[in-house]
C-alpha cells in the first residue's frame, strides 16, 4: 500500500474532479463535500509520503508508472521520484489546495454561481498538475503536466469578472509561449540522449561529455527561458498581475502562492538534477554571475512596482514577482545555503503569500473596495482578519520570528557567502520597500476613520463581487486564514529543521 | 572566564511583563485592577532582578536558553554585569514610571489606556530581552520588539502630529536595523561559522583587516539608530508626540539606552576591546559621536518646545556614551556604562518635571516657565537637579560618569590606545558641558529669581497630583544617592572590563 502513495495521492484528486463534473449537477455543495474529502486524502498522503520519505536516510523513492523500467532500454516509462524537497512541496502544495477548499466555501457560490462543480474539478485538476510537475522524473511529462496546469488555470482565471477574460488570455499567449520553448529544448536534449527520463539524461551528458555542444547549451537556454516565463520573473511578469488580481478571489488565493513557486523548484530541477552544479555554475560560463543580476532587477523592479501600486491585490502580486527574484538568485548563487533558502523560501513564501492573499480577499469582500483605503479603520472593526494580514505583512518585510525574516537569513548568508553582493542590497531594499508598503496600510488601518459602505461600486472596482459590509467574517473564512498565519510561524520556528532536511538533500545532489 | 549557570530567573523576569499584558487588557475596564496589574508585575519584575544581583557580583553569569533557532544560534539569555545594571535601571524606574503614568494619564482623560498601559509592559519585556540577550540574534529579535511595541505610544494621540512622527519613528528604527544590523549580524555568523554569543570575548577573530571592520562597526554602530546618533535621530524629536510617561521612561531610559547598550556589546562583545584596538577603527566613531554631542547640544539651545529640548540633550548625552566605549580605554568603557545609569537617572527627572508642569499648567514651551518656581516649588527643585546631573555637577551622579569620561580620555595614548585627537575631544567634553549648563540653568534661573512683574504666574503653591510628584522626588533623589554612593554600578561596570 505505502509503496503506492505517490500514485494514490494524484489519483485522489483526478476521482474527485471526474466527480465533481459528473454528479455535481450544478449543486456547489455536493462539489465542495467531494473535493474536500479527496483533497484531504491528498493531503494525508503526503503526510505519509514525507514521513516515509524522512525514515528512508540519504535517498528518494522511485515509482514506476505501470511498472515499466525507464531504464530497461525502452525510454516509455514515466517514473515518479520524491525526495524530501519534492515530498515538502507537495505537501504545501496539497495542503494549501485543502485548506483553500474551506476557504471557498461561501466564495464558490458567490462568485461563480452554477459553475461551482467546474470550479471544484478544474482545481482539482490544477492539483494533481501541481503536484505531478514536483514529482514527475521525465522530462516530457514534465511538459505535459505544465500543459495540464495551464489550462486548467486558464480556465479557473477566466471565471473572474469580466476583466479576467482578457487578463486570462494574455496568460494564455504567454504561458503558450514559454511552454513551447520548454518543449523545444526538451526536444534539443532528446535528439541528443535519446531519452526523456531526467537522470539518464543527466547519465549521458556526463558519460559523453556533452556540456561544451552548442545543442545542449541551447536546450538550457531555451528550457530556462520557458521555466522562467511560467514563473513570472521580471521582465517576463506581464501577464502575471491582471492574471492573478482579476480571477475569482479563491483562485486568487490558490494561485499565487503556488505557481510561481513550483516553477521555481522545477528550475531547481532543471539545473541541479538535468544539468548538475558543474554545468550550471560552470566557472567558464558568466550565467551565474548574469542571472543573479537579473534576479536583483527582478527585485528591485518588482518591489518598486508593488509599492507605486494602489490597489491590494495588484500591490501583492508585484511583490509575488519580486520574491521570485528572491528564489531565482538564490538558486543561482552556487552555494549551497543560497540553493537551501531559495528552497526554504519557496515554502515559505507560499504560506505568506497564501496568507495576505486571503486576508486581503476578505477585505476587498467585505468592504468592496480593492483599493488601498479599504484598510482604513479595519484594526477596530475587522480584528482577526487584521491581525493575520499583520502576520502576512510582517513576514514579507521579514521580522522575526516569522518564516520570512529566516528566509532572508538564509539568502543573505548565501549571498555573502558568494561575494554577490548586490544580492545582499537588492534583498535589504526589498525589506525596506515592504516595511514601506506594509506600514502604510497597517497605518491606514490603525488611524484611519471607518467609512460608510459604497452603495455604488466604481469602475475600478471588482464588479461582479457585491460589497458585503463589514459584518462578522464566516468562519470558512478565518479558519484558513489562521492556519496560514500560523503556518508563517510554525515554519518560522521550525526553520532549523527544515533547513537541514533542504540542505541535506541538497547536499547530495551538489556531490 | 566566569562560570555559567543555569538558571530560570532570567526567563521569569522577562516573562513577568509580558503575561502581564494580556491581563492588562483583559481587566480594561476596571482601570484600578489593570493599573494594580501593572504594578505588580512592575515589583516581582524588580524583585526579579535584584534576585540575580548578588550571583552575578559573585562573578557568574546566569543563562536560560529557548533551544537553538538557526543551526548554532540559540534564543538565549545571559545575564552578566552590563546586562543586570541595565535591568536594575530599566525595571525600577518602570515602577516609578507606572506611578507616574497613572498620575500623568488619569489628569488628562487620556484615551486609550488600556492600550497605553500594555503596550508598556510589552515593551518593558522587550527592553529586558535586549539587556539579557546572550547572542546577537536574541539582542536583535528583542530589539526590533521593542520598536513595534512603542509605536502604538509614540502615536497615542492619533492625530496629524503623531502619525507623522510614529512614521520618522518606525521608518528611522526599522529601516536601520534592517538595512544594518541584519546583514552585519550575518556577516558575523558567517565568519565566525557558528554560534554569535557575546561572551566569548572577541566573537570576529583576528583575521578580518581594517576595512571590513571598519564597515562592520558603522554598520552595527548606525544601525543600531536608537542610540540616536547622527545622522539617524530625527525619530527622536519626533517620538516627542507622545505621552510624557513614555518620553520619560521610554525616550530616556529605555529605548535610547537599548541603542547605546547594543552598541556598548558590540564593541566589548562582539568585537572585544582588544581587537578594536588592533583595528584601530574605532575613532571614525568616536568623531561621529563627539559630533553629534556638540551639534545636539546647540541645536537643544534653539528649541522652545521644552520635551524637544530635551530630546536634543538626550542625543547629546546618548553620544556621551559611545564616545566613551569608543575610547577604548577601560576608564572610557567604565565610564559609559555608568553614563547609562547617571543619565537615565537625571534625564527622567527632567522628562517627569516636564510631564508634572503640562499637567497642572498645560505649558509646554520654554518661554512660558518664567517665575513656575514660586507656584511648583518642589518640581523645580527636581528639575534643577535633574539639570545638575545631566550637566555632570556636584553633587549630582551625572559628575561621576562624567569624570570617568574625561579620565578615560585622558587615558588615550597609555593603555596600548593610540592617542588620537586626546586634546580635540577634551575640549569637546570642556564645551558640550558648558553648553548643557547654557540649555538648561536658563530655564531655573528664571523659573525661581525673576521679578514678580516678569513672572507669568501668581497665587500660591500649586503642584502635581501627588502620583507624579512622588516619582520625580524619588528620582531627583536617586540622582543625589548615585553621586555619593555609585560603587554597586562601578562594580558592575568592572566585571565586563576585566
Amino acid at each position: 500500500m505505502t509503496d503506492h502513495l505517490p500514485i494514490l495521492l494524484l489519483l485522489s484528486p483526478l476521482f474527485g474532479a471526474l466527480v465533481c463534473v459528473l454528479f455535481g449537477k450544478g449543486n456547489s455543495k455536493n462539489a465542495w463535500i467531494v473535493s474536500m474529502i479527496s483533497l484531504g486524502i491528498s493531503s494525508i498522503l503526503s503526510v505519509f509520503l514525507l514521513l516515509k520519505v524522512l525514515s528512508i536516510k540519504a535517498g528518494d523513492i522511485r515509482y514506476r508508472m505501470g511498472g515499466w523500467d525507464p531504464s530497461s532500454g525502452y525510454e516509455v516509462g514515466i517514473e515518479l521520484r520524491i525526495d524530501i524537497l519534492a515530498a515538502l512541496i507537495v505537501l504545501a502544495v496539497t495542503l494549501v489546495g485543502f485548506i483553500n477548499t474551506i476557504y471557498s466555501k461561501t466564495r464558490v457560490p458567490a462568485e461563480v454561481g452554477e459553475k461551482g462543480p467546474f470550479f471544484y474539478a478544474l482545481i482539482q485538476l490544477l492539483i494533481v498538475g501541481l503536484c505531478g510537475i514536483i514529482m514527475t522524473n521525465d522530462a516530457f511529462n514534465l511538459y505535459v503536466l505544465i500543459e495540464i496546469t495551464s489550462l486548467t488555470s486558464y480556465a479557473l482565471i477566466a471565471m473572474g469578472n469580466r476583466r479576467a477574460a482578457l487578463s486570462s488570455f494574455n496568460y494564455v499567449i504567454m504561458g503558450t509561449i514559454g511552454a513551447s520553448f520548454y518543449l523545444l529544448g526538451v526536444g534539443y536534449l532528446y535528439i541528443k540522449t535519446g531519452t526523456l527520463n531526467i537522470d539518464d539524461i543527466h547519465t549521458y551528458l556526463e558519460n559523453e561529455n556533452l556540456w561544451t555542444s552548442q545543442s545542449i547549451i541551447v536546450a538550457f537556454i531555451l528550457i530556462m527561458l520557458g521555466v522562467w516565463t511560467k514563473m513570472a520573473l521580471f521582465p517576463l511578469h506581464g501577464w502575471l498581475p491582471n492574471a492573478y488580481s482579476y480571477a475569482p478571489s479563491m483562485t486568487g488565493t490558490f494561485m499565487a502562492p503556488l505557481m510561481t513557486k513550483v516553477m521555481v523548484y522545477v528550475m531547481i530541477r532543471v539545473m541541479l538534477w538535468l544539468f548538475g552544479a558543474d554545468f550550471v555554475y560552470s566557472e567558464d560560463s558568466v550565467w551565474s554571475e548574469l542571472i543573479v543580476w537579473m534576479s536583483v532587477v527582478a527585485i528591485v523592479a518588482g518591489s518598486f512596482l508593488a509599492l507605486a501600486r494602489n490597489d491590494i491585490k495588484k500591490m501583492l502580486t508585484y511583490l509575488i514577482i519580486a520574491e521570485v527574484g528572491y528564489m531565482v538568485g538564490g538558486a543561482w548563487l552556487n552555494s549551497l545555503t543560497g540553493q537551501a533558502g531559495a528552497f526554504y523560501h519557496i515554502l515559505s513564501d507560499a504560506a505568506m503569500t497564501f496568507c495576505l492573499f486571503i486576508a486581503a480577499s476578505i477585505v476587498i469582500i467585505r468592504t468592496g473596495e480593492s483599493r488601498l483605503n479599504a484598510f482604513d479603520g479595519l484594526f477596530r472593526k475587522m480584528p482577526l482578519t487584521m491581525i493575520g494580514f499583520t502576520i502576512g505583512g510582517l513576514s514579507m518585510i521579514g521580522l522575526p520570528p516569522t518564516c520570512g525574516f529566516f528566509s532572508k537569513w538564509y539568502l543573505i548568508s548565501g549571498g555573502i557567502e558568494s561575494g554577490h553582493w548586490e544580492f545582499v542590497v537588492a534583498l535589504l531594499f526589498s525589506s525596506l520597500i515592504n516595511a514601506v508598503i506594509f506600514f502604510k496600510i497597517f497605518e491606514r488601518a490603525y488611524f484611519g476613520k471607518i467609512k460608510g459602505i459604497k452603495e455604488e461600486v466604481s469602475v475600478a472596482d471588482i464588479d461582479m463581487i457585491p460589497a458585503e459590509g463589514i459584518k462578522s467574517v464566516p468562519a470558512s473564512m478565518l479558519i484558513p486564514l489562521f492556519i496560514s498565519a500560523l503556518s508563517v510561524l510554525i515554519l518560522g520556528i521550525m526553520n532549523k529543521n527544515l533547513f537541514s532536511w533542504i540542505s541535506n538533500a541538497l547536499k547530495m545532489i551538489n556531490g | 572566564m566566569a562560570d555559567l549557570e543555569s538558571s530560570l530567573i532570567p526567563f521569569f523576569a522577562w516573562l513577568v511583563s509580558l503575561v502581564a499584558v494580556p491581563a492588562i487588557i483583559l481587566l480594561g475596564r476596571k482601570p484600578d485592577a489593570r493599573e494594580g496589574v501593572t504594578f505588580f508585575a512592575a515589583i516581582v519584575k524588580f524583585s526579579l532582578v535584584l534576585l540575580m544581583l548578588p550571583l552575578i557580583r559573585e562573578g557568574k553569569i546566569l543563562y536560560f536558553s529557548f533551544g537553538e533557532i538557526i543551526e548554532g544560534i540559540p534564543i538565549e539569555f545571559r545575564v552578566d554585569g552590563l546586562g543586570i545594571l541595565f535591568a536594575i535601571v530599566a525595571s525600577s524606574l518602570w515602577i516609578l514610571t507606572s506611578l507616574y503614568a497613572l498620575g500623568y494619564m488619569r489628569s488628562l482623560k487620556e484615551h486609550d489606556q488600556t492600550r497605553f498601559f500594555a503596550c508598556f509592559a510589552l515593551s518593558l519585556s522587550a527592553t529586558i530581552g535586549v539587556a539579557f540577550a546572550g547572542n546577537l540574534l536574541t539582542l536583535y529579535i528583542f530589539y526590533e520588539i521593542l520598536s513595534l511595541s512603542t509605536y502604538p505610544l509614540v502615536t497615542h494621540h492619533g492625530d496629524k502630529e503623531a502619525r507623522s512622527g510614529g512614521r520618522t519613528y518606525l521608518s528611522h528604527l526599522l529601516g536601520t536595523s534592517v538595512a544594518f544590523v541584519l546583514p552585519a549580524m550575518i556577516y558575523c555568523y558567517w565568519k565566525k561559522g557558528g554560534d554569535i554569543n557575546f561572551t566569548d570575548g572577541s566573537l570576529l577573530t583576528t583575521n578580518i583587516d581594517s576595512g571590513a571592520g571598519l564597515i562592520l562597526l558603522l554598520a552595527f554602530t548606525f544601525g543600531f539608530a536608537k542610540n540616536g546618533l547622527m545622522p539617524f535621530h530625527s525619530w527622536l524629536p519626533n517620538a516627542m508626540v507622545a505621552p510624557t510617561p513614555v518620553s520619560a521612561l521610554l525616550h530616556a531610559v529605555a529605548v535610547v539606552k537599548v541603542g547605546v547598550f547594543c552598541v556598548i556589546r558590540v564593541f566589548t562583545g562582539v568585537f572585544g576591546i582588544d581587537l578594536l584596538r588592533d583595528l584601530n577603527v574605532a575613532v571614525v566613531v568616536s568623531w561621529i559621536a563627539a559630533f553629534t554631542v556638540i551639534t545636539s547640544s546647540l541645536i537643544a539651545l534653539t528649541q522652545d518646545n521644552l520635551k524637544r529640548r530635551l530630546a536634543f540633550s538626550t542625543i547629546g548625552q546618548l553620544s556621551y556614551i559611545i564616545l566613551g566605549v569608543s575610547l577604548l580605554t577601560s576608564l572610557g568603557v567604565t565610564g559609559s556604562i555608568l553614563h547609562v545609569a547617571m543619565h537615565a537617572f537625571g534625564k527622567i527627572t527632567l522628562f517627569f518635571c516636564a510631564g508634572a508642569i503640562y499637567v497642572t499648567m498645560h505649558k509646554k514651551y520654554v518661554s512660558e516657565l518664567v517665575g513656575i518656581g514660586r507656584k511648583m516649588p518642589i518640581t523645580m527643585t527636581a528639575f534643577a537637579i535633574g539639570s545638575l546631573s545631566v550637566i555632570g555637577l556636584p553633587f549630582t551622579g551625572g559628575l561621576v560618569s562624567k569624570w570617568y569620561l574625561v579620565m578615560g580620555t585622558v587615558d588615550l595614548g597609555a593603555d596600548g590606545t593610540v592617542d588620537s585627537g586626546k586634546i580635540a575631544l577634551l575640549v569637546i567634553f570642556l564645551v558640550s558641558s558648558i553648553l548643557n549648563a547654557c540649555y538648561f540653568l536658563p530655564i531655573v534661573y528664571r523659573a525661581f529669581f525673576c521679578r514678580p512683574e516678569e513672572s507669568l504666574y501668581e497665587g500660591g503653591r500649586q503642584e502635581a497630583p501627588l502620583a507624579c510628584l512622588i516619582p520625580l522626588c524619588i528620582t531627583a533623589l536617586l540622582s543625589v544617592i548615585s553621586f555619593f554612593n555609585p560603587s554597586l554600578f562601578i562594580e558592575l561596570a568592572g566585571l565586563i572590563i576585566k
